[in-house]
This record gives structure tokens, C-alpha cells and sequence, in this order.
């Protein structure tokens, strides 16, 4: 059998493959991060809540609707979108012009709240949601048997991750953002909303995560704790991406997924510290991130 | 510059609380549960826990030697220095007499090792690592609901009868994988198995494929999960989604309760075997105390909730016998006592400390084979207590004689 640094090739392939599935969720919800962070200058830190907010949207319309994983893919996002937005109109709005420190201490507050309301509601062993019928199964590759549901979660968060990107970098709103956040009261004497960009902006993100987390019900258990395991995660990925550079955090997701998923072969121990020993090693040589340019 | 600022002033806050003076026997009796309320392990014991040691204390009257019995509580984060930070302060400034619960062996073994220190009594129900009762035992420590042998004879020992004779390891990487992965090894081995490699995996972790992936292709007839909670909920759906169960291989969650079965659904979790200390629906005596304990927490309990009642319960009565809370007296009591209520029937404590009672060995029910809500399992036979548990001559313990 032919063999990648002491394994065989079919293990590594599963293995890149595997990486290349959970970077999708790293490369989701810092592509969310990475956006709010761009355009609002907020380091949203209750984005791990709202992930998990999405799940549990999700799982509460099943429970109680019987709305299926279908239409919950488009519904959850669009009601933790709206209650995004409903926290930066009422909330964050008002701390924009204080330091962004307050930003932070502010969404993390937030985060905890909302986590530890479900905590309290569900508690902390998780929700079961069920692969939806069409993609139950799984296909047999040859090296590895891949879930057809893992499949499609590489295939739909690639295209919301690229959607996204033409959307802020090649519409004509995603023009008027870039243009509000770098000089808002020039675009607000063209005649702009500013504000109201400023709010779909965090809609956006916020609905973001809320995808990534439906996505996610059906692998993890809908846990109140979900988010928490994976926020810090991905914030690191947003620094080795550069802050604030869109483009650099989908590619970072995904290469540190596979980086991660490559360290479960060789070192499990280490599986979850190696993406912060990246994110130390890229601060030092490239403070502003692999894709971030200098300010 | 104003984050550091808010950091330091933190950790002052952290550190001023532990320079008070100790004092002495102070007209009451102060029991601390000392558990996980937020992490993986929240629903494995948690705040339900301290329910249940606050109805023991409640049907005992509220009263000890005409003491009144207080109750506090607190989440440790699964971590030992912040689990050791609060057990010192509850010992040296509010006069706290035993704690109880202690839920992840890594804290529960420091926790022990500080209460021998302090001369004060701690009883074990949460966490599984037979090193508590043996090199690392306390005069004052006992160990109650479970551990991890009487998991490793329990579900080890039901799989290697049914043929599953090869074994790949998923463990979580710290005291209680080790000492579950390697006692079920033994165990797997001397019943003519073999094991043909192990994993470890960092606590609290989301995704197993990678893992799960090293488990198929070893070809091992039985995947033992040596693991809790949060993280063998997770190990155990995503061995389902990957054709690991659906290809032939068996997966044992060799820690395993109610409270996670109830979390991961019938649908995912049926057919699996699990060893228990407790099952509500046994007979009358352990349905009475569920449904009682359900009224409280809208939950029925699992080992953990029922053996931290239990605990409680018999310091409460050692304190009678003794007719004094002073440790040694109190110690010496508990381990004189026979064990005798719903949840342990003819419990003895051996010198090191071990309470040993008789495990069962559970399978749990398919869809719609249960007749209640939380009527989860079939019960496979009773392990007794003197198969389940070590010797007590042969722990390892230094205070056997």
C-alpha cells in the first residue's frame, strides 16, 4: 500500500477530506466574523451564540411546527437576522462611537446571557435533530465512506461563502457599505442610509452564523454549549486570516480545517491547540494576518 | 491598556478571598457540592446535584445533632486549579465540613488531596477514577456511585461475552480515559481479547470523524468510548452518520447515564449497553425517590444525581452516630455504616474509602418499546458488588491493612 509520511494514502485522503468538511463551518463563521469586523469595526463575540441560536431555531421549529430542515435553512437565518438586528438598533448602535473595546464587552455580556438562558431552558447534554431524509446514507469513495449529509454541507457553504463575497465585493450595495464604514458621513450626504446599512450589515453576519448553525444540527448535538467550543476557534482563524479581510477568512477556514484535521492523524493530543500555535506563529511574522493589509 | 486593567482587577478580586484565618467547629453543619454546572458534564450531575442534595438534607430535617445543615454550591469548570480555589476557601473561611459531588476526576483528585490535607471529609460521586480509592486514597475521602472498573466489568465484560474480542480505544485525554481505557484493556485481555490501538482526544470535543475514521479502519470489532457526556453524545451520532455501527462494529459508551440518553434520543442511542449504579424505574423504592426528584427538576436521575443523595443522606447519619461533625469521628463512622437506601442495597465502605454496591447492566430500549417518558432501559442482570469493585486489599491503597 503506498504511504504519506507513515500512513496509508487512503487515511490521509479521508483525512483531507474531513478537514476540508469541518473548515467549511470554521470558514462560515469567520466569513460572518470577518464581515461585521470589516464594515462595523465590532469584534462580535456573540457570533458563537448566534451559531448556536441557529441550531436552535431550527430544532424548536421541528419540535414545535414541524417545520422541516428544508425550510428551516432559510427561516432560522432570517429570524436570527432579524434579532440581530433588533440588538444593534436597540444596543449596539449606541456604542460606535465609544472604543471598540466596549463592542466586545458588550456582545461577549450578550453571548453569555443568551447561552446560559438555554443552558438553563435545555440543558447541557444537547437536542437531537435528525440528518433530513434526502441526505441520510452515505457513499462509499474508495478511501472513505463520506455521508451524502457532509457532502452537501462542503457544497452549500462554499456557495454562501462565495455569494457573500460577490455581494459585498462586486454589488452595488456591497459598494455602498464598503463606502459607509470608510467614510459614513460623506456616503450619508449622498443621500444614503447609513445607519440602515449598518444594521443589515449585522443582520447579515448574524444570519451567517445562524446557517452555520442549522448546517451543524443535524452532525452535533443542538447544545446551548455548541457555540462556546467553537467561537474561539474561529476567531483565531479571523486573525490568521487578517482582520477584517473577507476573502482571507474563507480561505484560512478552510486550510485551518484541514491543518486540524491533519494533526488528528499525527498528534491527536495537540488536535486542539495546533490552529492557536498557527495563529502565534503567523502574528509574529505577519502581524496583520496572512491576507490583512497593513493599517 | 484598559483590558489589562479589567484582567488584574479580576484577578484580585480571585486572589483576596483566600487570606482569611480557618476556624473551628461553629454551631452548624456546612455541606459544599462541588460539581460541573456549565460544561459538558452539566446534565451528567450539575445543578441537579444539588437538588438532590438538598432534598437529602430536607427528609433528614434540616437538622443534624440539633445543628441546622446548610448547603452551598459551585461550578468548577471542569478545571482542578479553579475546583482547589474554591474547596480551600470553603474549608479555611466559611467553614464548610465535607464536600460532596465532584464530578471529573482531575478535580475530584485534587479536591481529595487538599480535604486530607485540611482533615476534612469529601465524598465522591461524579467522577470515576479508580485512583481515588487506591494510591491517591484520603483517610477522609470516599468514593460512591461508580467506577471506572465497575464501568470496565460492567459494559466491557457484557461485549467480550457477546464476541466483541477486538477493541479500538476513542479516550478522552486526561485522568478518567486513561484509568477507563486501560482497566477495560485489562479487562478486555484477560478475557482472551485484544486491543488493537487507542486515540486520544482532547475533553470537550466537537467533531470525532477524524477519529472515528482511525476507529473503522482499524478493524476492531468494538469501538469503547472511554469518555463522558457531551463528547460520547457526539462520538456516538457521528458513528451512525459515518456506517460505523451500520458496517459491524459495536460501540461501547463505557460511561454512559440516563441524562445523556435522554439527550442523544432512543432512535440514536438504542440497543446501546451501559453499566449504572441506579435505574428509577428498578423497583418501588428507586421509582419513589424519581419521582419525587422529577417533581424538583422536571429530570429523572441517573446514578450520579441518586448517589449524591445517598452520600449526603449517610454523612448526615454518621454525624448522628458519631454524635459530632469532627472528621476522624465522622470518618470512622462512615466507614463503620452499612449503606442501606434506594439507591445502594447492602452497601459496605471499605478501608480505602470504596462504597460497594451492586451495578446493573442496562441496554437501552428501541422506539416505542418505552412505556413512560424516560423509560429508557432494559435491565440485563445485576453485577454484584464484589465483581464490580476492586478488593480493597488489592487497590493499591496504603490505609488496607
Amino acid at each position: 500500500m503506498t504511504m504519506i509520511f507513515g500512513i496509508p494514502v487512503q487515511a490521509f485522503l479521508g483525512q483531507l477530506l474531513i478537514g476540508l468538511i469541518n473548515g467549511s463551518f470554521y470558514a462560515l463563521l469567520s466569513l460572518g466574523l470577518a464581515v461585521i469586523f470589516g464594515l462595523l469595526r465590532v469584534i462580535n463575540f456573540a457570533h458563537g451564540a448566534q451559531y448556536m441560536l441557529g441550531a436552535f431555531v431550527a430544532f424548536l421549529l421541528l419540535q414545535y411546527f414541524a417545520v422541516s430542515y428544508w425550510l428551516a435553512l432559510i427561516l432560522a437565518p432570517i429570524i436570527v437576522g432579524l434579532l440581530g438586528a433588533a440588538i444593534e438598533r436597540t444596543m449596539l448602535s449606541r456604542l460606535y462611537k465609544l472604543d471598540p473595546l466596549y463592542g466586545l464587552l458588550f456582545t461577549f455580556g450578550l453571548a453569555l446571557t443568551i447561552e446560559g438562558t438555554f443552558r438553563y431552558l435545555y440543558g447541557a447534554a444537547g437536542q437531537p435533530y435528525s440528518v433530513p431524509a434526502a441526505l441520510a446514507g452515505g457513499t462509499n469513495l474508495g478511501f472513505m465512506f463520506l455521508p451524502n449529509y457532509r457532502g452537501w454541507v462542503v457544497v452549500i457553504s462554499l456557495v454562501a461563502c462565495i455569494g457573500t463575497w460577490l455581494l459585498i465585493e462586486k454589488t452595488k450595495l456591497g459598494s455602498y457599505l464598503r463606502a459607509a464604514t470608510e467614510n459614513p458621513v460623506l456616503v450619508q450626504a449622498f443621500g444614503v442610509n447609513v445607519p440602515m446599512l449598518l444594521t443589515l450589515t449585522y443582520a447579515l453576519g448574524a444570519a451567517l452564523a445562524a446557517f452555520a448553525g442549522v448546517l451543524a444540527a443535524p452532525i452535533y448535538q443542538v447544545s446551548p454549549l455548541m457555540g462556546t467550543n467553537l467561537i474561539i476557534v474561529v476567531f483565531a482563524v479571523v486573525v490568521v486570516g487578517g482582520m477584517g479581510s473577507i476573502m482571507g477568512a474563507i480561505i484560512t477556514g478552510y486550510m485551518l480545517g484541514i491543518a486540524e484535521g491533519l494533526t488528528k492523524v499525527f498528534y491527536p493530543e495537540a488536535s486542539n491547540i495546533v490552529i492557536f500555535v498557527i495563529m502565534a506563529i503567523v502574528l509574529l511574522i505577519r502581524p496583520a494576518g496572512l491576507f490583512g493589509r497593513d493599517v | 491598556m484598559r483590558m489589562n486593567l479589567v484582567t488584574s482587577l479580576a484577578f484580585l478580586l480571585a486572589g483576596s478571598t483566600a487570606a482569611l484565618a480557618q476556624s473551628a467547629s461553629d454551631g452548624k453543619v456546612k455541606i459544599g457540592v462541588l460539581n460541573d454546572q456549565s460544561g459538558v458534564y452539566a446534565d451528567f450531575g450539575g445543578k441537579s446535584s444539588v437538588e438532590a442534595a438538598k432534598m437529602a438534607i430536607e427528609d433528614f430535617g434540616g437538622k443534624v445533632l440539633d445543628l441546622p445543615v446548610e448547603l452551598v454550591d459551585a461550578d468548577h469548570q471542569n478545571k482542578a486549579d479553579i475546583a482547589s480555589n474554591i474547596a480551600r476557601q470553603w474549608y479555611d473561611t466559611e467553614q464548610v465540613d465535607a464536600i460532596m459531588e465532584l464530578t471529573t476526576s482531575s478535580v475530584a483528585l485534587a479536591v481529595q488531596a487538599l480535604s486530607k490535607e485540611k482533615k476534612k471529609i469529601n465524598i465522591v460521586t461524579g467522577a470515576a477514577t479508580t485512583e481515588l480509592t487506591g494510591k491517591q486514597c484520603s483517610p477522609y475521602g470516599f468514593h460512591w456511585a461508580y467506577d471506572t472498573h465497575a464501568l470496565a466489568v460492567g459494559t466491557g465484560g457484557a461485549l467480550v461475552k457477546q464476541g466483541g474480542d477486538s477493541w479500538f480505544f476513542l479516550t478522552a485525554d486526561y485522568a478518567f480515559g486513561y484509568s477507563l481505557e486501560e482497566q477495560t484493556s485489562a479487562f478486555v485481555k484477560s478475557a482472551g481479547g485484544t486491543v488493537s490501538g487507542a486515540v486520544r482526544h482532547p475533553l470537550a470535543t466537537n467533531d470525532f470523524s477524524s477519529f472515528l475514521l482511525q476507529a473503522q479502519s482499524s478493524g476492531a470489532k468494538v469501538i469503547g468510548l472511554a469518555n463522558a457526556g457531551l463528547d460520547t453524545s457526539n462520538a456516538i451520532k457521528q458513528a451512525a452518520e459515518f456506517g460505523i455501527t451500520a458496517g459491524g462494529q459495536n460501540l461501547a459508551a463505557l460511561l454512559f447515564t440516563l441524562a445523556e440518553v435522554h439527550g442523544l434520543g432512543v432512535e440514536a442511542a438504542q440497543g446501546l449497553t451501559l453499566t449504572e449504579g441506579y435505574y428509577w424505574n428498578l423497583d418501588d423504592q428507586s421509582r419513589e425517590f424519581g419521582k419525587r426528584f422529577f417533581e424538583r427538576t422536571g429530570r429523572m436521575p441517573n446514578m450520579v444525581h441518586a448517589g449524591t443523595y445517598s452520600s449526603v443522606l449517610q454523612y448526615l447519619k454518621a454525624i448522628e452516630k458519631a454524635g459530632t461533625d469532627e472528621t476522624e469521628a465522622v470518618a470512622k463512622a462512615l466507614h463503620e455504616m452499612p449503606v442501606d437506601d434506594f439507591f445502594a442495597r447492602n452497601g459496605t465502605v471499605g478501608a480505602n474509602g470504596r462504597m460497594i454496591h451492586d451495578m446493573y447492566l442496562l441496554q437501552v430500549k428501541k422506539p416505542g418499546e418505552s412505556d413512560e417518558p424516560w423509560d429508557y432501559f432494559n435491565v440485563l442482570s445485576t453485577i454484584p458488588g464484589k465483581e464490580a469493585y476492586i478488593d480493597p486489599a488489592k487497590s493499591g491503597c496504603d490505609l488496607v491493612k
